[in-house]
């Protein structure tokens, strides 16, 4: 089966922080405002909406997701 | 000062029917000319398209913050002229912004502001207390504007009983230092003077008993082995005092202007105050308050525009938050809209610094007010007062309940 991961592109990501708001357990922010992924990125099954939810209202357009 | 006719050519952003309907004007533009220009106070050119205004956001490199002004008093006369002291790193470009950013984020990032959130909800609770029984309130003046200026005043280290003072300069200084620029001049010394006071003072306390807050930081702070200059001390404290002041007063004022004006938006976050995430953002994208501008500081063609050295360009994030190519529906409000790519705090490099603490501000202030305020109205439609330029929000705000 497909899995589902997502992926932050720190040199894109300005802290903006709605990712970590809206999926709290697929990203975290640092000291910096940098977001990162939690783990290795995998979106747990039942988190999907979340993942797409957070790509949609990122205003840097720092998240993707991939299916591998 | 003459109407505007020509919003494409001759665009005016004091206009009142700007200030208080600058949607349609947008909507109306989009179609025609999506970078309007004039040169009413200079020239200056307004793009009202979402990608348009990313674009010159993320392109510091041709439109320098060295005046975020979006109207320079005496700019047609003096190109040189600058509106504001140096107040990093909201003025600065890089080299210089990387650092002066840097050095502040952690103070404003997430785990921080949730160690102010109890100190916000006493704030907003102690402002509902003074006007529960009344039955009344102007919405704005006895609630809103309060709300960031003292939970700012603590963060800084500042005392809370100057609070007047400070919201005097934010208004003098960014609402009516707009078009009278002698006036604000005076506000400008007087806070000069008044922070180099306190960053003396905190300075005088000796190390490791100095209180945990930004005056603080700032003046412990090295950069390459040097503390900071006073300069940029006072500079960074004048932009953290007012850049949050009238902002999120403003965000807060319209959220209840809103709720006030449309009560079925009201009832539905009373009944489901799980919608208050999708609404703080829809708040923000609808009534985004702040507008801001860069300089251009070589010629370029910019989207078939002739910019020319020492024009203005207005960051218009609000216009690009109501841009039907980046929107569903973009002029109404949708309470529990899911996807909003909003930048009411700005995009790249300058996003706002307090967005986590205005984010913060605002939701509590809207739960409060809820949680505690029965069902509440406009007492006088025809009594409020809008104030607009770099700032939109409602001044004057009479409710009742
Ligand atoms: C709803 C309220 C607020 C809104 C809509 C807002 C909006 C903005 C915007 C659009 C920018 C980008 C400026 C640019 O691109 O030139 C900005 C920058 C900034 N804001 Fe806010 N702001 C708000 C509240 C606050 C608060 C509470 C603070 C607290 C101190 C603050 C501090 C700053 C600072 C320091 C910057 C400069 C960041 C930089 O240049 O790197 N703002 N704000
Ligand atoms: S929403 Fe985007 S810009 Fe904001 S923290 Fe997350 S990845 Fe970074």
């Amino acid at each position: 089966m497909a899995v589902m991961r997502v992926h932050v592109d720190q040199e894109k990501c300005q802290g903006h922080n709605r990712c970590v708001v809206l999926a709290p357990s697929l990203f975290h922010v640092d000291d910096l405002g940098t977001a990162w992924v939690i783990g290795d990125g995998r979106v747990p099954p039942g988190q999907e909406a979340d993942a797409r939810l957070a790509v949609d209202n990122c205003p840097e357009y720092a998240i993707t997701i991939t299916d591998d | 000062m003459s109407t505007t006719t020509d919003w494409a050519a001759d665009f005016d952003i004091l206009d009142p029917r700007y200030i208080l309907d600058p949607a349609s004007i947008w909507s109306q533009l989009r179609g025609v000319c999506p970078v309007a220009q004039t040169t009413r106070y200079g020239r200056t050119w307004m793009p009202v398209e979402y990608e348009v205004i990313a674009k010159i956001a993320h392109d510091v490199e041709h439109f320098s913050s060295r005046d975020i002004a979006v109207i320079t008093p005496n700019r047609e006369l003096d190109p040189t002229a600058t509106i504001m002291l140096e107040a990093p790193p909201i003025t600065s470009d890089p080299p210089v912004h990387t650092w002066a950013r840097r050095l502040l984020l952690p103070a404003f990032g997430p785990s921080a502001i949730d160690a102010v959130t109890p100190v916000t909800r006493d704030v907003a609770n102690g402002l509902i207390d003074g006007v529960i029984e009344r039955g009344e309130a102007d919405a704005a003046s006895d609630y809103a504007q309060h709300v960031p200026v003292r939970v700012i005043a603590q963060m800084l280290g500042v005392p809370l009983d100057d609070e007047e003072t400070f919201t005097r300069w934010a208004v003098v200084i960014l609402q009516e230092g707009l078009t009278n620029i002698n006036h604000a001049i005076g506000s400008v010394m007087e806070l000069i003077t008044y922070f180099g006071e306190r960053a003396a003072e905190r300075r005088a306390v000796p190390p490791g008993e100095r209180p945990a807050d930004l005056l603080t930081l700032l003046v412990e702070a090295e950069v390459d082995g040097e503390p900071l200059t006073d300069r940029h001390v006072i500079g960074s404290c004048f932009l953290l005092l007012l850049a949050g002041i009238d902002t999120t007063w403003s965000a807060i004022g319209s959220s209840l202007w809103h709720l006030a004006a449309n009560p079925e938006d009201q009832a539905r976050l009373r009944a489901e105050p799980e919608l208050m995430t999708t609404a703080v953002e829809e708040f923000l994208r609808f009534y985004s308050p702040v507008t801001m501008a860069r300089y251009v500081p070589e010629d370029i063609d910019f989207e078939g525009c002739p910019m020319r050295k020492g024009d203005k360009v207005l960051m218009t994030f609000p216009a690009g938050n109501r841009d039907p190519k980046m929107f569903e529906d973009a002029d109404k409000f949708v309470i529990d809209r899911a996807r909003n790519r909003h930048f009411a705090f700005g995009s790249g490099i300058h996003r706002c610094l307090g967005s986590n603490l205005a984010r913060m501000e605002l939701r509590v202030a809207l739960e409060e007010w809820l949680r505690r305020v029965p069902t509440f109205e406009l007492a006088d439609p025809d009594a409020v007062v809008w104030t607009g330029g770099q700032v939109r929000g409602p001044r004057r705000l009479p409710v009742r309940w």
